[in-house]
């Protein structure tokens, strides 16, 4: 029974050794590392379009249902009666981007106009290639430097979004592009210093490694996921807050506010391009929450030890699922902040309680095995509410001096 | 660097970078490249950019966008002969790669907090400073218009 | 296995680049874009020798890139707050035109 649940675990694993196995001796030499690279390449490129693609459906449905509306519901197999409740609607989607026009604007800058999606969309699937998806299940393992790769291949998705902003030769283009990219610029930081303490606790830059340490189980089943201490639960509050935000996500989506600058960069992009902004913009975020996962709840890891059984591949995605569907409901739920806002909130709340929670961090590191837990517990959680709440307050102030004044 | 239109010339510089930072990898120092990614696309040339966008509004088109340019080349010519001729005719350059050496990033952070911590706190000094001046000398200017 | 010499010759060429373009340019921020590359072209230099150098495990050189990279990034944040600073003040980033010292 045990290797039968091994054999659907590792199923993605033994199914490419067995293909690598027949093609080395029908295939050349140099042909094999190749044919490798695309063999775990491909599960990526088929997994998280679709992903994409049915999220669009789910998150229409959702925000319909929240606005008391009803969302797709028409679309499924042609000529039958067959609906599949409105998910053919992603299908048609992408028919329809595919063949509409391409307008590229005359003043555009052409070259630049045509590289900034391809620009974009390579860094958000080179991201990809670092995360692990289940156990031995990782494309590029880099052992010294998986977090970095991360950082610094998101960290020129920027300069994309500049190009497409700028060719645009459109002022809500420039306009969309420059708050784009001053709210990515702000908001990494806070991301990468909460993510930095889990690399302080885990002492790897490896993203296998990270999932690895959060592999010993306290307790007989539970798993001693980043998640459970105090710095590690702030620290994915913090990270989700500036991961939406890297993703230009609702509350954070003032680069492409709809009713201020129409759609931000992409703007003056049509049909095939709009598209790949579309993917890319939602790959970005696939993998923001991905990363989420392997830093702070336990990657491939089941939640507790006797559910062991069900595939390591699954547990990622099923907690990636979960993930996108929290971000569907924020959208629908909170409203837009304002650019200012935007900006202070990065600076006077993010950046200190990140630096507060790094210095709690070490605190917990360092008490280690001396202290008892319910006494670490303790004072995390004290160093981290007393500025929260402190930092929080500057916030009400201004927000409670708002009037509202009605028509009557 | 002759290009005319300066954003292109910040896009161009950004491809130079990506391609050091290949050439870093290429030379097993994976930290250092990834770090130049980080830092130089991510932020210098974003800096760069909003730099040129602030500025670019009033440059009149006409006037040459280089200053007595045969000099200036020639000079870089110069020095790059000179500099291609050393390189050719010391015997260094034959030498071929020592074993690649295990770099890891564990013994990266603990020479750097053994043997180099003292260029690292003047490094924090030097960049609390710059961050201090670059605030400041944007802020003093606001003052002064209002 | 690349030689030594052929990154050495790289980084002269991108030095000489960005040499070029520092002395011929007229706008600011040009110049340091030239700055910037010479900047690189050293650390180039810097990593090559540590990796051809008899003991890669002192790594000065990677050291010294690190060091470099931070300073780079520090000098062009302060070089284009300068620059913009001057521009709103004489309406152009041309260095030829900076000619006034009052303020």
């Amino acid at each position: 029974m045990a290797e039968l649940f091994q054999a659907i675990d590792q199923f993605p694993v033994i199914l490419k050794h067995w293909l690598m196995s027949h093609a080395a001796g029908v295939l050349p030499e140099w042909v094999l590392p190749l044919l490798s690279a695309a063999l775990s390449i491909t599960p990526i490129l088929a997994v998280f379009p679709l992903l994409f693609a049915l999220t669009t459906v789910v998150e229409r449905k959702g925000l319909g249902r929240i606005q008391n509306r009803i969302g797709p519901n028409r679309v499924g197999i042609p000529l039958t009666d067959i609906r599949l409740y409105g998910f053919g609607q992603f299908i048609a989607d992408g028919i329809k981007s595919l063949i509409k026009e391409d307008v590229v604007p005359r003043a555009a800058d052409k070259v630049v106009h045509f590289l900034a999606p391809i620009a974009l969309l390579i860094p958000v699937l080179l991201t990809y290639s670092v995360l692990p998806f289940g156990k031995n299940m990782v494309p590029l393992d880099l052992p010294q430097t998986g977090l970095l790769f991360f950082f610094a291949v998101g960290a020129s998705t920027e300069l994309s979004v500049f190009m497409a902003g700028w060719s645009s030769r459109n002022k809500y283009s420039l306009l969309g592009a420059m708050r784009a990219i001053a709210q990515m610029v702000s908001y990494e930081i806070p991301l990468i210093l909460s993510s930095l303490t889990v690399v302080m606790m885990a002492g790897t830059l490896s993203l296998t490694g990270i999932v690895e340490n959060q592999a010993t189980v306290h307790f007989g089943f539970l798993h001693d996921w980043h998640l459970f201490t105090p710095w590690g639960f702030v620290g994915f509050c913090l990270f989700l807050t500036a991961a939406a935000a890297e993703a230009n996500r609702t509350p954070f989506d003032l680069p492409e506010a709809e009713s201020e600058i129409i759609a931000g960069y992409f703007t003056e992009y049509s049909g095939f391009k709009f598209a790949i902004f579309f993917l890319a913009e939602y790959l970005g975020l696939f993998a923001m929450c991905g990363l989420g996962i392997t830093l702070f709840l336990g990657g491939w890891l089941p939640p507790f030890k006797f559910l062991g059984f069900i595939p390591s591949w699954c547990w990622f995605l099923g907690k990636l699922v979960a993930l996108i569907l929290l971000f569907i409901w924020l959208r629908g739920t909170l409203p837009r902040l304002r650019t200012d806002q935007l900006m202070g909130f990065a600076w006077k709340f993010l950046l200190p309680m990140t630096l507060i929670n790094l210095v709690v961090a070490a605190l917990w590191h360092m008490s280690g095995g001396a202290v008892p837990v319910l006494v670490r517990w303790a004072v995390g959680f004290v160093l981290l509410a007393v500025p929260y709440w402190l930092l929080g307050r500057g916030f009400e102030v201004k927000f409670t001096k708002r009037e509202y004044r009605f028509a009557n | 660097m002759s290009l005319r239109n300066m954003v292109h010339c910040a896009l161009s510089l950004v491809l130079t970078f990506a391609g050091l930072a290949g050439l870093y990898l290429q030379l097993n120092a994976e930290f250092v490249g990834f770090t130049q990614i980080l830092v130089y696309v991510g932020a210098v040339s974003i800096l760069i950019v909003f730099a040129i966008l602030l500025t670019r509004s009033t440059e009149p088109k006409d006037e040459p966008a280089t200053v007595t340019p045969w000099v200036g080349i020639s000079v870089a010519v110069g020095a790059f002969l000179t500099m291609a001729l050393a390189v050719l005719a010391s015997p260094v350059g034959k030498r071929l790669a020592a074993p690649a050496p295990e770099v890891s990033v564990k013994t990266l952070g603990q020479k750097l907090m053994t043997d180099y911590v003292l260029p690292l706190e003047v490094m924090a000094l030097l960049l609390t400073a710059a961050m201090l001046g670059a605030v400041i000398i944007a802020m003093k200017d606001k003052e002064g218009q209002r | 296995m690349t030689q030594l010499s052929s990154y050495l010759l790289v980084s002269a060429l991108l030095f000489c680049i960005g040499l070029a373009g520092a002395l011929t340019r007229r706008n600011a921020i040009m110049v340091l874009i030239g700055i910037e590359l010479m900047l690189n072209a050293a650390n180039l230099n810097f990593i090559a020798f540590w990796r051809f150098s008899e003991n890669p495990e002192t790594m000065t050189g990677l050291m010294f890139a690190l060091f470099s990279i931070a300073i780079a990034a520090a000098e062009a944040a302060v070089g284009l707050a300068l620059i913009i600073t001057i521009y709103r003040h004489f309406r152009t980033a041309n260095v030829d035109k900076v000619e006034e010292m009052k303020g």
